[in-house]
């Protein structure tokens, strides 16, 4: 595959592993966060994580949209469906998430609710229009990439005076909770933080570019270094932040250039900020309230706000008392310190929102990763 | 031939008519759709004995030799995709069944569900491919049953086949056979049939000209089991779950590890480019015309040659090896260079969002 391939090339790859390993100082330890889900996935599906020194440690972070959905959330999606006859209409893997009472959207699914998997906001769009006698709630989950194309959905909709379409608000904002990770409460609690860096996201910065990271260098001193998807960027995006440690640097790099601009896609973000203003708060699950992380549909465009259509008020729903995700996100502690991880909580039976999808820290390492807990002899063929 | 004078019955409306519940009553009509549609396209003598069941002598069976049974239901959305529809699946599917365990497979079954208002000019395309796809593999269809369900209660068609076979003294083929230094084999590129029926769904509609594997498999199990006998210890064809889960289940049978080469698991590029866009892994992708080979290592390259000089085996491979393990873990060295554990599915394999 052309414009792919390039970037998967295990020669390449060997030698950037060479290079890092060079490179590191042996009494350092290092450790980055890759704050996205695409990134794990990389990290996870082409065993990066073997093919840096072992005193790079790579910090899963929170950046997967349907791991920190909070419970109350999908049961208010399934609320909408189960109670209120609604048509919701979601992306794939917001199916499977576990909600309150052992329910899922799947679940809700098999009780006869009228829940369709999309592939896109407008998909969604279109079975309002083919169901003009249902209402059709757009259940919309995803970080700064997911919310344009739903804005678009909202206008169009309005544009073309739907009325039975409206989309429940779930989107939530990378850079508050990289703040969050760096100055919560908690994290005055755990003492420190032992994140050296970020890797910056890949498809979030084409949208928002790499200024609103500027923030974390100047103001904490973390180096970031935005980076694609493919596992050569993220190997070069290790190297990059290497570098900078060594040198006592801490700057936004782009890596990621090849798409990534400082101001980003200007449409974008001006068809965002028409349709949807700042929370004041919202709650994520594995790190609890994160102020100002997430967004929700401007009075002006009310009538498209499942929120306000159906009346719906948010119910939190406490993670269980044993999970560690909150530690875990954060970087201070690993998957397997958690006492209930591969035994209580797997990715059958998810538990804490780490281990809800595959690119969660602790799904990531149960599913990719978990024969380095426990060396096994294998030769190659 | 129905005793009944021609001329009394009207023939089945096969271009316009619809599947009523009548056609599940066991009244006229129901004989008459036995008659014209499936009596027709899968004619042989145990069906026109017109029995409740087959009745035949047993084949000739050799000191030590056993029999196979197998049975699998057919649900596919949507029922026709490129390169196959339910009907060929559903022979494809039980002959594979019943080859994996080594054996010739003589006979099948077919059980139908037809769901009130389906087309009958569908299900003959239905029943035409699949007598067509077993009239090829040379095993028939030699009894069956029908019913229909209220519109809504069904997905259109659901087919439900068992196949008998036999299986040859002195071949013992089973998922627990697996022994740390076996080679594991597989026969082909990964992933066609899923993606092919997936590039059909409805608002996933995207250009490819992936069609789907479906195919029976005896003919190249008899060829590689000629090849080395009594050193194939496993075969397994990936279908739901994909090569991945497969793998998984031998090695939880076999109580072994395994250790793959990501580089020697042949994917075609358009399947590639198809689970890229998806954010699917071809690991875990459908199969409906491949098998993986277990076998002796000294018999490896003997029983791969057998594979890639039968037409349904040209591009096998060989994939990786059994180890020892006791957590029975499936890794794999990918191609990049780092080295992950191929794990179960856990649920369904869901496209990802971002
Ligand atoms: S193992 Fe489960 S409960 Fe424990 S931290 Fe991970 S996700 Fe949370």
């Amino acid at each position: 595959m052309k414009y792919i391939d390039e970037f998967r090339d295990g020669d390449i790859a060997r030698k950037i592993s060479a290079r890092l390993a060079e490179e590191v100082q042996p009494e350092r330890q290092y450790s980055f966060m890759e704050f996205c889900g695409g990134h794990t996935h990389a990290i996870s599906r082409y065993g990066i994580a073997g093919m840096l020194p072992p005193n790079v440690r790579m910090v899963h972070g929170p950046g997967c949209p349907v791991c920190v959905l909070p419970i109350g959330r999908i049961d208010l999606a399934i609320k909408l469906a189960l109670e209120f006859g609604v048509i919701v209409c979601t992306y794939g893997d917001t199916m499977r998430v576990p909600a309150s009472n052992s329910l899922s959207l799947v679940k809700a699914k098999a009780r006869g609710g009228d829940i369709r998997m999309v592939y896109s906001a407008a998909d969604a769009l279109e079975v309002a229009r083919q169901n003009p006698e249902r209402e059709v709630v757009f259940f919309a989950i995803g970080f700064e990439t997911t919310t344009p194309p739903t804005a678009l959905a909202i206008r169009d909709a309005q544009r073309a005076q739907l009325k039975n379409f409206s989309v429940l608000c779930c989107h939530v904002l990378t850079p508050s909770a990289i703040t969050h990770i760096l100055e919560s409460p908690e994290v005055r609690q755990y003492g420190t933080v032992p994140i050296d860096g970020f890797v910056g996201p890949a498809h979030v910065s084409i949208v928002i570019g790499s200024q609103p990271y500027e923030h974390f260098s100047d103001e904490y001193r973390k180096p970031v270094v935005i980076a694609g998807f493919e596992p050569l960027d993220v190997m070069q995006a290790v190297l990059m932040l290497v570098r900078q440690v060594n040198e006592g640097r801490a700057e936004v790099e782009n890596e990621f250039s090849r798409v990534v601009s400082r101001g980003g896609n200007l449409q974008a973000q001006a068809l965002v900020s028409e349709i949807f203003e700042l929370r004041t708060t919202f709650e994520w699950r594995g790190l609890g309230e994160v102020p100002y992380s997430a967004l929700k549909i401007r009075p002006s465009y009310a009538q498209f706000d499942a929120e306000c259509r159906f009346d719906l008020s948010y119910q939190p729903v406490a993670d269980n008392k044993a999970c560690e995700c909150g530690a875990i996100l954060r970087g201070v502690k690993k998957p397997t310190d958690c006492k209930i991880f591969g035994t209580v909580c797997t990715p059958e039976n998810p538990v804490g929102s780490c281990m809800v999808s595959s690119e969660g820290a602790c799904a990531a390492h149960y599913s990719y990763g978990r024969f380095r807990d426990i060396p096994v002899v294998v030769e190659s063929i | 031939m129905s005793p009944v004078k021609k001329a009394y019955i009207r023939p089945l409306d096969i271009r316009h008519g619809c599947i009523d519940m009548g056609h599940g009553a066991g009244g006229r009509s129901a004989a008459q759709l036995i008659e014209e549609l499936f009596l027709a396209a899968f004619d042989n003598e145990f069906l026109r004995q017109g029995n409740d069941g087959a009745v035949f002598a047993p084949p000739p069976l050799p000191a030590g030799a056993r029999l196979v049974m197998a049975t699998d239901g057919h649900v596919v959305s949507p029922l026709f995709f490129p390169g196959g529809d339910v009907g060929c699946l559903s022979v494809h599917g039980t002959v594979n069944d019943v080859a994996m365990s080594g054996a010739k497979p003589l006979y099948l079954t077919a059980s139908f569900i037809l769901e009130e208002g389906y087309p009958l000019a569908d299900l003959k395309r239905i029943v035409d491919s699949m007598a067509l796809a077993a009239r090829e593999a040379g095993v028939p269809v030699i009894t069956g049953d029908t019913k229909v369900v209220e519109r809504g209660k069904g997905d259109g068609v659901f087919i439900s086949t068992t196949g008998l076979g036999v299986v040859a003294p002195g071949v013992d083929i089973a998922g627990s056979n697996a022994r740390p230094g076996d080679v594991v084999l597989l026969s082909g590129t990964i992933g066609e049939h899923g993606v092919a029926v997936l590039s059909q769904r409805e608002s996933l509609e995207f250009e490819t000209t992936i069609q789907s594997d479906t195919c029976a498999l005896h003919t190249l199990v008899a060829a590689m089991l000629l090849a080395a006998p009594g050193d194939v210890r496993v075969l397994r064809d990936p279908t739901r779950g994909g090569l991945a889960t497969t793998l998984n289940e031998v090695a939880r049978q076999s109580r072994a590890g395994m250790m793959l080469e990501e580089s020697a698991i042949p994917v075609l590029p358009e399947v590639d480019a198809a689970c890229e866009l998806l954010g699917l892994d071809p690991l875990y992708i459908a199969n409906e015309g491949k098998l993986i080979a277990i076998c002796a290592p000294e018999a490896a390259d003997a029983v791969l040659a057998a594979m890639r000089a039968h037409p349904q085996g040209r591009a096998a491979a060989r994939i990786g090896v059994v180890t020892e393990d006791a957590h029975h873990f499936v890794q794999m060295n990918t191609r990049f260079g780092g080295r992950r554990v191929v794990d179960w599915l856990s649920g369904e394999q869901l496209p990802r969002i971002c």
